[in-house]
């Protein structure tokens, strides 16, 4: 009999993605009514210290492989090793977060193991003793409500800011794992990482982007100011990054990222059905734009028609005044 | 070099999702393309043959619509297509990466090519599954590649960043956006396209007979739409402070 509710916990230089703790909550909670435990599993160099955070969030038990090679992320090495565990203990469920490393290990362990799965999930739930996922299809324009019905473990990636995280104190009891890495066959020959101290955009609670109405890159400062009194990240629509303004790592919609943060703030964007389709999850939309006939203004809770120069430096005093 | 690109028809990123009276997305009158993720694969394979020499074919799991998608692949350059009819329309992502990984085992490939995602269903696993089913590495998420001396050098995108990784031929990668600029199909593209082979095969002359998906999808449904908020008049500067007051006491959020 498969059991359990298992998740994969994602960390970045020690430091436990936010989306893993939401991923642990939600399982909990699916466990407590399944009556059944929840197992973390976590992978690197030296991550031990991390166990006891996976406890207060509601493992169980914490499975932890720890090996010089697991030190950086590859392919190979983590599905090897989580495809082990998971043929070992034949859990029910297998949750991941739906980030850049959790759908690229999800894929390869599915496929490991010949079951399911769901990505991008933005809810689960219990329907007639069987989990069920539900996720966004064609870019949020429709749902499908899905399941696995034979093949265990059940596997689903669940989209970040989709659960909140809450703790709920549980053992926590470690199990080291002797991993089995096998031959890694993507050989890392470095690693760049732009720092910033600015949340990552799908993880984000409040965005703040700006499109074709930014008229040129340097005028991203002004949004990156609102940014750092709010603890936001900075997006941008295709228009911006085609433009060469920005990275093509900042832009938001059907061809760049996906967000659900509870605010977001569009700065001259008009509301293209591809924007829209990247952040119309998003709890609260705002909108500054000069054109009171953007499309954008048909989605925003809050619009305000004008010329965002204007606008968004105010809106910085403001907000100042407000969280000083 | 053999060049493998696998391409999905997906809908048109304009187009609107309605239900049909059944209760599944309805199809009638949506106008379909590359997936564009796809088209970026195209354009690489296109690059690399021009550099490397060589042949790119372009796979397609579909109905006979797909056709028009592997023809605009043709059109841009690819030299041969091949379709496959999975013969159901359970069809996950499991299942096509059965068909794909069986079509592919067939052809000769030093590097298979194809979008990260599908931006119809997003799931963003069918390519690290053809790897997997054929024994070859993937890198998922490419903005940067090279090919040399039987390796690739690719460059990902990470969280807050990006890597660079080496694997060894054949494998498996993904295009991100900012890969390339995917060229359009020139006419004369287009009237030798009409020439080109397209193999039309179905996942039973491939050797499957039973082609079952993991995944059952049981209910579709429309998200409830947004509805339009509060406009705040005045000046520019007052508008603004009326916003973060807003903000603050009425959404409670900053
Ligand atoms: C296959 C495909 C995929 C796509 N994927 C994406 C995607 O992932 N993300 C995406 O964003 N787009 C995507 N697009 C592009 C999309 O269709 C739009 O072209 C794009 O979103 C427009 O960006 P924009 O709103 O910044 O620019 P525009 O549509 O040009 O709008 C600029 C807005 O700024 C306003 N403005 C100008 N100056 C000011 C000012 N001083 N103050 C206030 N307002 C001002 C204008 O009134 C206007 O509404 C895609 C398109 C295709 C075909």
């Amino acid at each position: 009999m498969a059991k359990g509710i298992w998740v994969y916990v994602e960390q970045l230089d020690s430091q436990i993605k936010k989306v893993s703790l939401e991923v642990l909550t939600a399982g909990r909670k699916m466990a407590d009514e399944l009556g059944e435990e929840v197992c973390a599993v976590l992978l690197g160099k030296g991550v031990a210290e991390l166990a006891p955070t996976l406890g207060d969030y509601g493992a169980d038990k914490v499975y932890l492989a720890e090996d010089d090679s697991l030190e950086n992320y590859t392919t190979d090495g983590y599905a090897n090793v989580i495809a082990e565990i998971v043929k070992e203990n034949e859990p029910y469920a297998f949750l991941y977060g739906y980030t850049i490393l959790g759908r690229d290990l999800a894929a390869q362990v599915a496929q490991k193991v010949e079951t399911g799965l769901m990505s991008d999930c933005v809810k689960m739930e219990l329907e007639d003793g069987q989990l069920v996922f539900t996720r966004p299809i064609y870019a949020g324009k429709a749902f499908v409500k899905a399941t696995c019905p034979e093949s265990r473990p059940i596997m689903a990636s669940l989209r970040p800011n989709s659960y909140i995280a809450e703790e709920n104190k549980k053992a926590g009891e470690v199990i080291k794992v002797n991993p089995n890495v096998g031959d890694i066959r993507q050989q890392i020959k470095d690693i760049v990482r732009q720092v910033s101290e600015r949340p990552e955009l799908t993880e984000a609670d409040i965005i703040i982007s700006g499109g074709r109405g930014m008229k040129g890159p340097e005028n991203y400062k002004i949004l990156e100011e609102v940014a750092d009194v709010l603890g936001a990240a900075v997006g941008a629509s295709r228009a911006a990054v085609d433009a060469g303004w920005v990275p093509h790592s900042m832009q938001v919609g059907q061809t760049g990222k996906t967000v659900s943060p509870v605010l977001y703030i569009a700065c001259g964007i008009s509301g293209a059905i591809q924007h829209l389709a990247g952040m119309g999850s998003s709890k609260c939309i705002v909108a500054i734009n000069k054109d009171p006939e953007a499309n954008i203004f048909k989605v925003a809770d809050y619009g305000i028609v004008g010329d965002l120069f204007e606008v968004v430096p105010v809106l910085k005093e403001e907000l100042q005044k407000i969280t000083a | 070099m053999n060049i493998v690109v696998c391409l999905k028809q997906t809908f048109d990123t304009e187009a609107k999702i309605k239900l049909t009276d059944e209760g599944s997305i309805d199809s009638m009158g949506v106008s379909l393309i590359i997936n564009p993720y796809d088209e970026f694969a195209v354009e690489e394979a296109l690059k690399i043959k021009e550099q490397e020499g060589g042949e790119v074919t372009v796979v397609s799991v579909g109905g006979q619509k797909a056709q028009d998608a592997l023809r605009q692949a043709l059109a841009m350059g690819a030299d041969k297509a091949m379709l496959v009819d999975p013969g159901t329309d359970e069809v996950d992502e499991y299942a096509a990466a059965t068909v794909l990984a069986k079509a592919l085992s067939g052809l000769e490939y030093d590097i298979i090519l194809g979008g990260w995602r599908a931006i119809d269903d997003g799931s963003a696993q069918v390519a690290g599954r053809v790897a997997e089913l054929l024994g070859i590495p993937v890198v998922n998420t490419i903005t940067k590649l090279e090919v040399a001396d039987g390796k690739a050098t690719a460059t990902r995108e990470i969280e807050g960043g990006s890597e660079v990784l080496e694997v060894s031929l054949p494998a498996v990668l993904t295009a991100q956006k900012g890969l390339n600029e995917p060229r359009y199909p020139s006419m004369k593209g287009i009237m030798k396209a009409k020439k080109k082979p397209m193999d039309k095969t179905t996942a039973t002359e491939l050797g499957l007979d039973s082609l079952s998906a993991k995944v059952q999808a049981l209910s579709f449904s429309l998200p409830k739409p947004r509805e339009a908020g509060k406009v705040i008049d005045g000046e520019a500067p007052d508008a603004a402070k009326e916003l973060a007051k807003l903000l603050h006491e009425e959404a409670k959020i900053v």
